[in-house]
């Protein structure tokens, strides 16, 4: 009995073994398939369905689980299997080991919200050489190491967008301050640099940029800041505050001190954490790009890489609710970037604030 | 020999003179670090004249009495020779927990910090008990458990933040409201601190505590049950990052699972500075209180000043290093001062 047991074990791995061989030696001629004419039905058509897979930057993230949300409705759409995938702490080591992972099972495409611009090109290099589709999405990886970055608006609309809401808030007139996140933040200094372009119009003549404080995105030190500036610059009309720790302990501070009104508050902030400063009038409106959109976009994105698009410069891309993109230039690389962000009022934060 | 004998008295004096001195030093310590708040406040104030108003003062009190509350805790636990780097991880489980309850249940505020302090006191058992019982160094055990905890708090929310909306009124009231026209967070940190004056200077229990801290040995030759002192100071510390938990919660409005991360380092500073000795055995509550004010100013004053962003945490490392290394040296020469006398 024993024996019989032992000769099973034994054919069971050989078993294994010839099927690990046969991965192995798939993966490059599918890629010679994916390299001729026919080789778009071929991928979804071997397989069965395609596998599309979403690599957020950590788990338990409420913003990464609502853009899975739209990648899953667009594969959805689509047709196709979604593999969710994200590593439990924020970094590049959890997301190779995943997208290794990923290359063995052999999916279509990859879309990864990186959590490192660099660190990560030599797998995802390894994973395009296999055949599969790479696209980063909100935060970018570099462009030797993905195919098209989906973009979650475009920075310079986030930027003037910001400076366009203050003005109309205090009527173009008056002192107004930023509030960002740390001195060290890409995003929030590119979209800054973006508000300082928009300040040069004459329109705005009349408004002046007193101060950049930067709240680190936590809530003690913004709420330090915020109070800083109200004292420093008693006259100040207007904080913009592009982060979402930041903007929620500024709308707190305004509203503890009585300030609705006479300082207006806008930015870039998640709408449950702002319900309470929208509906009080501390932030008559603020905006945020939505993370189902994003994610949807991604999903459609890859759908179009796996049929065949390659994220070429002057290429479209469908995406399926919300229109067509054409795909522009990003430093080396290319990208689509999905318009204006999303504004967030007093009529419509009610039914957002469940959301996210 | 007469004049031989009024050398001598003359010595004698010179001594205790310099005695006298040096002796004051040693409560001078806390006049010393007077001293350099005033001259910091005069500095800031002359630089920024909105520093020394009444509202300004108000709200600097206010965002340093929670640091306060925690701080008093971890001088017990410094005292025993110990450390927690857990507490960072208890006030966001407790302010999560109970976050998620108000915005369900929308219970009686009172409850609230009552369930949040049971909650941190659990914690700090379990620190007490890994630590007297089982024999783990404080450091590592604490260590574990700000994992575990911090763990804990995001699977609790699932990721998820408790934001303003979901709370109550009442709950946020906590941190908003007034007694006879100061702060409720201002009140909560006065009376912590005179009962911790009172336990820690007048009461067996709290001179059993510095007894384990200053001699572990002779403390148990005495009759001292050391390790219900271990698990005494860090269930209280628990019990205090607990409250400071749903304080912290009511006052930012908002529940997140990294709140204050790191806090605990910034708490172990404020001891520091208020003389509170890492090797045990030292530290005064008084001390303590001077500690957080000066953090509570120069965290208040910094974006005043309109230092670069890049200089405002190496400017607040300087001047904890400086007041650390001025109470190093004074503690030296009162040390010397000692052996001086002993020789006599």
């Amino acid at each position: 009995m024993g024996k019989f047991k032992n000769v099973l074990m034994l054919l069971l791995m050989l078993l294994l073994l010839a099927a690990c061989g046969n991965t192995s030696t798939e993966a490059p001629a599918t890629e010679s398939e994916g390299e001729g004419e026919a080789g778009t039905a071929g991928d979804a058509g071997e397989g069965g369905t395609a596998k599309y897979a979403f690599v957020f930057k950590n788990t338990g993230n409420p913003y990464g689980e609502k853009m899975y949300e739209g990648f899953e409705k667009a594969i959805n759409e689509a047709g196709g299997e979604v593999i969710y995938r994200s590593p439990d702490q924020p970094t590049a080591e959890g997301q190779i080991q995943i997208i290794e992972q990923l290359i063995t099972q052999k999916v279509s495409a990859i879309a990864i919200a990186g959590n490192d611009n660099d660190a990560l090109e030599p797998v995802l290099k390894k994973a395009m050489e296999n055949g599969i589709k790479v696209l980063s999405v909100d935060s970018a990886v570099n462009s030797n190491s993905r195919m098209l970055h989906v973009n979650q608006a475009n920075p310079e609309r986030i930027g003037r967008v910001q400076i366009q809401a203050i003005g109309e808030m205090i009527n173009y007139e008056g002192q107004i301050a930023i509030l960002s996140a740390t001195s060290q933040a890409t995003n929030q200094n590119l979209w800054i640099e973006w508000m300082q372009e928009e300040l040069k119009d004459p329109k705005y003549a009349n408004m002046e940029l007193v101060k950049v404080a930067y709240g680190d995105d936590l809530r003690d030190k913004s709420v330090s800041e915020t109070e800083a500036l109200l004292k420093s610059y008693p006259d100040l009309k207007g904080i913009i505050a592009p982060t979402t720790v930041g903007i929620a302990a500024a709308g707190k501070v305004l509203t503890d001190k009585g300030l609705a009104g006479e300082v207006a508050l806008t930015g870039l902030g998640l709408p449950s954490e702002m319900a309470s400063y929208i509906e009080n009038g501390v932030s008559p409106w603020m905006y945020l790009w939505n993370p189902i959109d994003v994610g949807y976009a991604a999903g459609y994105a890859s759908v179009e890489l796996v049929n065949g698009k390659t994220g070429a410069l002057g290429e479209t891309f469908e995406i399926g609710e919300l229109g067509s993109f054409e795909v522009v230039e990003d430093g080396d690389g290319t990208q689509i970037m999905l318009g204006d962000p999303f504004k967030f009022d007093s009529s419509n934060i009610s039914e957002w604030k469940d959301v996210y | 020999m007469n004049e031989h004998v009024i050398q001598q008295t003359d010595n004698i004096e010179k001594h205790t003179l310099s005695n006298k001195l040096l002796a004051n030093i040693s409560k001078f310590r806390e006049l010393g670090l007077i001293v350099f708040i005033v001259i910091l406040c005069a500095f800031i104030q002359w630089r920024n004249s909105s520093f020394l108003t009444i509202e300004n003062i108000n709200d600097m009190i206010t965002n340093a009495a929670i640091l306060s509350i925690l701080a008093v805790g971890m001088m017990l636990v410094l005292v025993t020779r110990g450390i927690d780097l857990s507490i960072g991880a208890i006030i966001a489980l407790s302010g999560m927990i109970c976050a998620q309850l108000v915005s369900q249940f929308s219970l009686n505020p009172l409850l609230i910090i009552l369930i949040g302090i049971v909650i941190g006191i659990v914690c700090g058992v379990l620190n007490g008990v890994l630590i007297a019982k089982i024999g783990i160094l404080p450091i590592i055990a604490t260590l574990a458990l700000m994992n575990v905890f911090r763990g804990l708090t995001y699977r609790i929310s699932n990721g998820e933040w408790v934001s303003s909306y979901q709370m109550t009124d009442s709950f946020l009231s906590i941190a908003t409201g007034k007694v006879f026209g100061i702060n409720n967070l201002i009140v909560i940190a006065i009376v912590i601190y005179i009962i911790f004056y009172y336990v820690i200077n007048h009461t067996v229990i709290g001179r059993q505590i510095y007894a384990v801290g200053s001699n572990p040995e002779s403390a148990k030759v005495s009759g001292i049950n050391e390790n219900k002192i271990l698990i005494l100071v860090y269930s209280t510390l628990g019990g205090l990052s607990g409250l400071a938990g749903v304080l912290w919660v009511s006052k930012f409005a908002s529940a997140q699972g990294d709140t204050a991360t790191g806090y605990e380092l910034t708490v172990i500073a404020v001891c520091i500075l208020g003389g509170v000795s890492i090797a045990g055995g030292a530290g005064k509550v008084s001390g303590v209180l001077l500690g957080a004010l000066l953090l509570g100013i120069l965290q208040n004053a910094l974006p005043l000043l309109n230092v670069s962003p890049f200089w405002q945490t190496g400017i607040q490392g300087a001047i904890i290093l400086i007041a650390v290394i001025l109470n190093t040296l004074v503690k030296r020469s009162v040390d010397r001062n000692n052996l001086v006398r002993r020789k006599i």
